[in-house]
């Protein structure tokens, strides 16, 4: 799996409120000379400056799968656009796909998932979410959307730091990590950030999902609790039961999905030396065997979800009773 | 191999031709084989070899008539193709992609986004602007109705008349689409592992599902008795011959493998169908007995287009590789 997930083409979602500095940033990763060459599906024409035949036009055209889940929504616009890209004789290095400032990003990702062919040639990297780090705290309170691309990310810049002080930075983030515990923050001026730190990413990677922090869970909600959107994680230090694991957290995305906006979970199973890594986004769930447990490595079992009206008690008495 | 018995074989009677670029559309110009390559060139395999560069950019959908061959691009343009490799430009939209064409018996179709175009042989084009991108676009056999299949189903449009738009509904993202010879039925090609169809008559609904994967392929037989499909590991055929359709009746299943039929193409006269795989080998099955021939052995690219000569006695077999062939029979 290794070589041929190798090959596969990155695919970075780039999403961000109105305003946030979304088409700054996409314009820095398009003229900066990093040698790389870009696909860019862009929702509005013309407000990127860079002639570029690379750059395509999408209409954001979403629909349900006939899979009888609700939640299940995909870009088969990308879908047509993508099989398009990949035809080209001259190749790229990756493909990002910027969504309108009220887009729920979840159909982008869940495309990668849905479909086979854009599947197997392209993977995605990671949801990348501008934010305003003036601004947000007030999306955050009228603007679901914005909520969702927080919740979504795995990369936020907080962007125009230089039009706050360092004490009200300091509350968004938290008020970010209520939410997203895991998104990696940056804080950038005029989305003027590396690009290696945007792009190869590799979130959705089960390979590179290393460790959750347990800070970070912790840290937004000792100071914000957002009913509407939060985080949840349990741990467990029994090894647990795949037999049991298994059918709940699918019964619970099956169930929940469409308010499970992410979840992953790095676990260890009864009599299985290798940790099991998963992660979903709504109800599509991606696991697998990831490497042998150190010999030092606590043999701990810790899963997170972020999502809406999350039943927290129900969840832990469903985690719990997994183990083995 | 899941066959019992070694099929009889053809392979050494298959002309191979290595093309420079991804396969993703056949045709045949009269006696001249012609395969379409993702990067916009038209690769005639007859006789004296012949290069058109039909597009500036990636060939996206391809369609043709014993005349010509008509190509839409992602530079915008829609092409016919003659014979002797002359091209005209039928069509031109700056920064947009050609996703569809189809070509009827005086005229001609094709799709930009959300917009379907008829141009007739003679007159003026119109358009028709649907809900979501046109998936697929299809002429009847007979007269001048057009399938376009987009999100939520099928809208029938009679570019000549002043009658409404007819909509067909499904749920879902619907891509290809074809009329049956008898015009009794619509069927679509769904992103979903499935088929919609829907009888005309009455707006039934007709649900083929259980493949594995998406199927990409489809095409009735000769008469119209079946509708042959890719999207599994045998060619599926879902029987059409009575008036009810498929409904309630199992498909039958050609050319069992353990690889997925990636393209089918149905022969124009006899009830036989060309059956290219994902490892790139193509057979020849008879409807009636199941009797297979090999027709190209494989070679680990997925057969991508097939077309047969208008006359049956030849075929062309294209691979995602650029490795094609042609057997003459």
């Amino acid at each position: 799996m290794a070589e041929t997930q190798a090959e596969k083409i990155p695919v970075t979602v780039l999403t961000g409120y109105l305003g946030a500095g979304k088409t700054t940033l996409l314009n820095r990763i398009l003229s900066e000379p990093h040698g790389k060459k870009f696909a860019v599906v862009v929702n509005e024409f013309g407000e990127i400056g860079i002639d570029n035949d690379l750059v395509v036009g999408a209409d954001e055209e979403v629909f349900e799968m006939n899979n009888g889940c609700i939640c299940c929504t995909v870009r088969g616009d990308l879908i047509r656009i993508i099989d398009g890209l990949l035809k080209r004789k001259d190749g790229f290095d990756g493909i990002i796909v910027e969504t309108t400032g009220l887009a729920d990003p979840a159909p982008v990702a869940q495309t990668f998932f849905v479909d086979e062919t854009v599947g197997a040639k392209t993977k995605l990297d990671a949801v990348v979410t501008v934010a305003d780090a003036k601004w947000l705290k007030d999306r955050l309170k009228d603007a679901p959307e914005a909520k969702n691309q927080i919740a979504f990310a795995d990369v936020i810049l907080l962007n125009k730091t230089d039009l706050v002080s360092e004490a009200e930075l300091k509350d968004v983030e938290l008020r970010i990590r209520a939410i997203n515990p895991f998104a990696r923050i940056h804080r950038t001026q005029r989305s003027d950030i590396a690009i290696d730190k945007v792009l190869g990413q590799g979130a959705f990677d089960l390979d590179r999902i290393q460790a959750i922090d347990p800070d970070f869970l912790e840290a937004g909600h000792k100071h914000f609790h957002d009913e509407d959107m939060r985080s949840v994680s349990f741990t467990s230090e029994l090894p647990l039961d795949p037999d049991k694991f298994f059918p709940w957290i699918q019964e619970l995305t099956q169930r929940e999905g469409p308010n499970i906006l992410r979840s992953k979970g790095i676990l260890a199973f009864k009599n299985d030396p290798d940790r099991f890594v998963f992660q979903g986004v709504h109800m599509i769930l991606d696991g697998d065997h990831q490497r042998p447990w150190k010999p030092d490595e606590p043999k701990l079992s810790r899963i997170v979800f972020i999502g809406r009206k999350l039943d927290v008690p129900a969840l832990e008495k469903g985690f719990r009773a997994c183990v083995a | 191999m899941a066959v019992n018995s070694t099929p009889s074989s053809l392979t050494s009677k298959l002309r191979a031709h290595a093309l420079d670029g991804a396969v993703v559309g056949a045709a045949y110009l009269g006696a001249t084989p012609v395969f379409a390559l993702a990067e916009g060139v038209l690769a005639f395999a007859g006789e004296e070899p012949l290069r058109v560069e039909a597009h500036k950019g990636v060939l996206l959908s391809l369609a043709a008539d014993a005349r010509s061959i008509l190509s839409g691009g992602d530079d915008g343009r829609v092409v016919r193709t003659r014979g002797d490799g002359s091209t005209e430009v039928v069509f031109e939209q700056k920064g947009r992609w050609i996703d569809q064409v189809a070509i009827g018996a005086d005229a001609i179709a094709f799709s930009a986004g959300k917009t379907a175009h008829f141009q007739p042989a003679k007159g003026e084009m119109k358009t028709l602007t649907v809900a979501s991108t046109v998936g697929g676009l299809a002429f009847a056999p007979k007269g001048t109705r057009l399938a376009v299949a987009h999100y939520g189903g099928v809208t029938l449009w009679f570019p000549n008349a002043q009658a409404k738009p007819e909509f067909l509904e499904w749920k879902g993202s619907h891509r290809g689409v074809a009329f049956s010879p008898d015009m009794r039925f619509v069927v679509t090609t769904m992103q979903e592992s499935a088929l919609h169809g829907w009888r005309l008559s009455d707006g039934g609904h007709m649900r083929m599902s259980g493949y594995p994967a998406r199927v990409k392929s489809m095409a009735f037989t000769a008469g119209g008795k079946f509708l042959a499909t890719s999207g599994s590991n045998e060619a599926i055929l879902w029987p059409f011959a009575s008036k009810e359709g498929p409904m309630g009746k199992q498909p039958s299943m050609l050319a069992p493998r353990d690889v997925r039929v990636s393209c089918v193409a149905a022969h124009p006269k006899d009830e036989v169908i060309a059956i290219g795989f994902e490892d790139g080998m193509a057979m020849l099955v008879r409807i009636s007995d199941g009797a297979e021939i090999l027709a190209r052995a494989p070679d680990a690219s997925p057969v991508s287009a097939m077309a047969w000569r208008a006359d049956g006695g030849a075929l062309c077999i294209g691979t995602e590789s650029g490795s094609a062939g042609v057997l003459v029979l």
